[in-house]
């Protein structure tokens, strides 16, 4: 190993100091303290090392499966038409981006926009809100392991959206951005930064797809949820990446007093996701509704790491990731709930289930409490089992074939989190997505 | 003529025999009670005609119009006219009992047809209202949460809806309280036709009033050990199940 040059550690991958300048120097028209976090981000990103086996934020981890080479930032993508990407539901307004730019906008109806919502490319917002941006943006970030990708993400990001709601608006339908990459090896690092201002409602949705099911692109991205006293707000994420990609995705959730956030995120795609979860819940009253589903396939693996962090008195935590494994898929999951000795009568609840179709999958299960508070409730749990033999059986004495029965089965264990959603059309969306994975 | 014949059956479970030589068969428009003791093999029977995994028949046959059932799946014995009512319906969490239906009803139509869903819905309604379920059940997940008095009204509802030919019901009075029964009961009567051949399992002689049924048999230890009209209920009714252990059995 001493004749490889120095330049190779720490690793970079495909992702050379040249592609960083180039892409830097696309961006001269922004502000300076936005290319000054751009350098920041890069040279963080240069610094800190790869994961290794014996990070504890990586237990049960393919880290050999990470190499970050033979990926490029795309040209433009050519005009998509993709069936069925674009899910069939009413929109109050739309960002759709490819390949790191704009793609398509439909514009927020004119009585929102009178209101104050704000609903822009994160470059647009940059120069046009910067101080709201700079206020919000990755402010408080998360850091469980994957820092360094989260680095590379910051350097090298173009496309995103920042939401605003200003408060006690209330928006009856949802907010949808899709991220869509094309090309092979191609590599995009989606943003989205919503903030909820006081009293304020709002549902976003967003969508992340490879335009070859089969592809194998990058992807790292951060969604950043903020939601102000008393406002509620929903969150929704569907990633069906191509079979061949390697994702990173975080998200911080920061919770103000009496404020609502459920956020609900669904993995399908990917050869390798990795997906990092941190609610901060902040005032009292604040409450979080962490949900997640999965459906892991073939060789797949689908890494969740989550923290509930309850920071004041009379918070809650709802915690609930569903995994359903086929094949020789694999998950982890890793979720730890820190109660401060402020945050006295937290309620917090963390349950991870798998279920396991195959006899060959794997489902990893790490859940952690560190509770620094006397007086609080909080349990976790994790269960792994697989399809019940007793209803499987009442199933069949109904006439229902076997392989229908299972899939209702699948999807009866799907639907316990899917239900959580009011947004019927979004329910529906979803499950959709999830079929046409079993369809395969 | 159709019939559902039950030829010399013996069933084992877990290596130890508990069905021991039944003979019986049930033509359309007959209720035949099975009563008996608990543990002599009544819901044995019931599970392992329906096909549950956990039964080995180790001999004798069943015959639904001549074809023989324990060569098929659970499944297609279910499609092939047999309904199963079971003693203990199972939860089925995320599965509504709308989509449950509509899967089960869609399996009996042929390939590439769909089921049509305005006519599914009207029918689905039109049977809840006569068995008192309220329509919002529909979406409620299978027999989650509910009480014993609504699992076995889910249960009749399934039977009303899919049909059958013959109908194994596995101690359908059991966990009802009088008005659950009554309720139950009525809605079996209601499907009670000449095209419908139905097999009763029940510990108690009270399901008979209100279900009178036409032939009653008496099970112990596996066999069935006396056979006769309603007036044997009562009889049995009277004289308790030490009277079929000592009388019977020891005769």
């Amino acid at each position: 190993m001493s004749s490889l040059p120095a330049s190779n550690s720490p690793s970079t991958g495909s992702f050379t100091q040249d592609v960083f300048v180039r892409s830097l120097a696309s961006l001269s028209h922004l502000p300076g303290w936005w290319l000054d976090l751009k350098n920041k981000a890069w040279n963080e990103y240069q610094a800190l090392p790869m994961p290794r086996r014996t990070d504890e934020l990586w237990r049960n981890a393919s880290i050999q499966n990470l190499r970050l080479d033979g990926f490029v930032l795309p040209e433009r993508a050519g005009p998509l038409l993709l069936p069925g990407s674009s899910p069939a539901f009413k929109a109050a307004a739309g960002l759709a981006f490819a390949n790191n730019r704009l793609q398509a906008t439909t514009p927020l109806p004119p009585d929102l926009k009178r209101k104050g919502v704000i609903f822009e490319t994160i470059e647009h917002a940059a120069v046009e809100h910067g101080e709201l941006l700079r206020r919000h943006f990755l402010a408080q970030p998360v850091k469980l392991g994957s820092e360094k990708f989260t680095a590379l993400h910051t350097a090298l990001m173009t496309a995103g959206a920042l939401l605003y709601v200003p408060p006690g608006v209330e928006l009856a339908e949802p907010i949808v951005i899709t991220h869509v990459v094309e090309g092979p090896g191609a590599a995009i690092f989606p943003h989205t930064l919503v903030i909820a201002g006081e009293n304020a409602k709002v549902t976003v949705a967003e969508f992340f797809l490879s335009a070859d099911p089969a592809a194998g692109n990058f992807s790292s991205g951060v969604n950043d949820l903020h939601a102000e006293p008393g406002s509620q707000l929903t969150y929704l994420s569907a990633q069906n990446w191509g079979r061949g990609s390697l994702s990173f995705q975080t998200n911080s959730t920061v919770v103000q007093r009496d404020a609502r956030v459920l956020s609900l995120n669904v993995h399908l795609g990917g050869r390798q996701s990795r997906h990092e979860s941190h609610s901060r819940l902040q005032g009292p009253g604040a409450h979080s509704e962490m949900l997640a589903l999965t459906v892991a396939q073939d060789a797949q693996e689908f890494d969740q790491r989550t923290l509930q962090s309850h920071l004041a008195p009379h918070t809650s935590s709802n915690l609930l990731y569903k995994n359903a494994l086929l094949d020789t898929a694999k998950t982890i999951f890793s979720g730890l709930i820190i109660v401060d000795p402020d945050a006295q009568k937290t309620d917090a609840y963390q349950s991870n289930r798998n279920l396991l179709l195959s006899s060959e999958a794997e489902a990893n299960s790490l859940p952690g409490l560190e509770i620094q508070a006397n007086d609080v409730r909080c349990t976790h749990g994790a269960t792994s089992g697989h399809i019940d033999d007793e209803q499987m059986f009442y199933l069949e004495a109904r006439g229902i074939p076997r392989q229908t029965a299972k899939e209702l089965l699948v999807f009866g264990f799907l639907e316990e989190v899917l239900e959580k959603l009011e947004n019927e059309e979004l329910h529906s969306a979803l499950r959709e997505m999830i079929k046409n994975k079993f369809k395969r | 003529m159709s019939q559902l014949e039950i030829k010399a059956l013996h069933v084992n479970l877990a290596e130890r025999e508990i069905v021991k030589g039944i003979t019986l068969t049930v033509k359309p428009g007959e209720v035949h009670a099975i009563m008996g003791p608990n543990g002599t093999g009544k819901s044995t029977l019931a599970k392992a005609i329906a096909g549950h995994p956990d039964y080995t028949i180790t001999s004798g046959e069943v015959l639904l119009d001549g074809r023989s059932l324990l060569e098929m799946e659970p499944d297609e014995r279910a499609r092939a006219g047999l309904f199963l009512a079971f003693q203990y319906p199972n939860e089925v969490p995320g599965v509504t009992i709308a989509n449950f239906l509509r899967a089960a009803m869609q399996a009996r139509l042929a390939e590439g047809e769909e089921l049509d869903a305005t006519g599914y819905y009207k029918q689905l309604y039109a049977k809840m209202d006569s068995l008192k379920i309220d329509h919002k059940f529909t979406s409620r997940s299978v027999n989650t949460g509910f009480s014993g008095g609504e699992k076995k009204r889910c249960e009749i509802l399934q039977m009303a809806m899919l049909a059958p030919k013959f109908a194994l019901m596995d101690e359908t009075d059991s966990g009802l309280d009088i008005d659950a029964l009554r309720i139950v009961s009525d809605g079996v009567n209601t499907l009670r036709s000449s095209t419908l051949g139905i097999l009763l399992i029940t510990h108690y002689q009270r399901l008979l009033n209100y279900i009178v049924p036409d032939f009653v048999h008496v099970m112990y230890d596996g066999r069935i050990v006396r056979s006769g009209d309603k007036d044997l209920a009562l009889e049995l009714e009277a004289k308790g199940y030490s009277w079929v252990k000592k009388e019977i059995v020891h005769a």
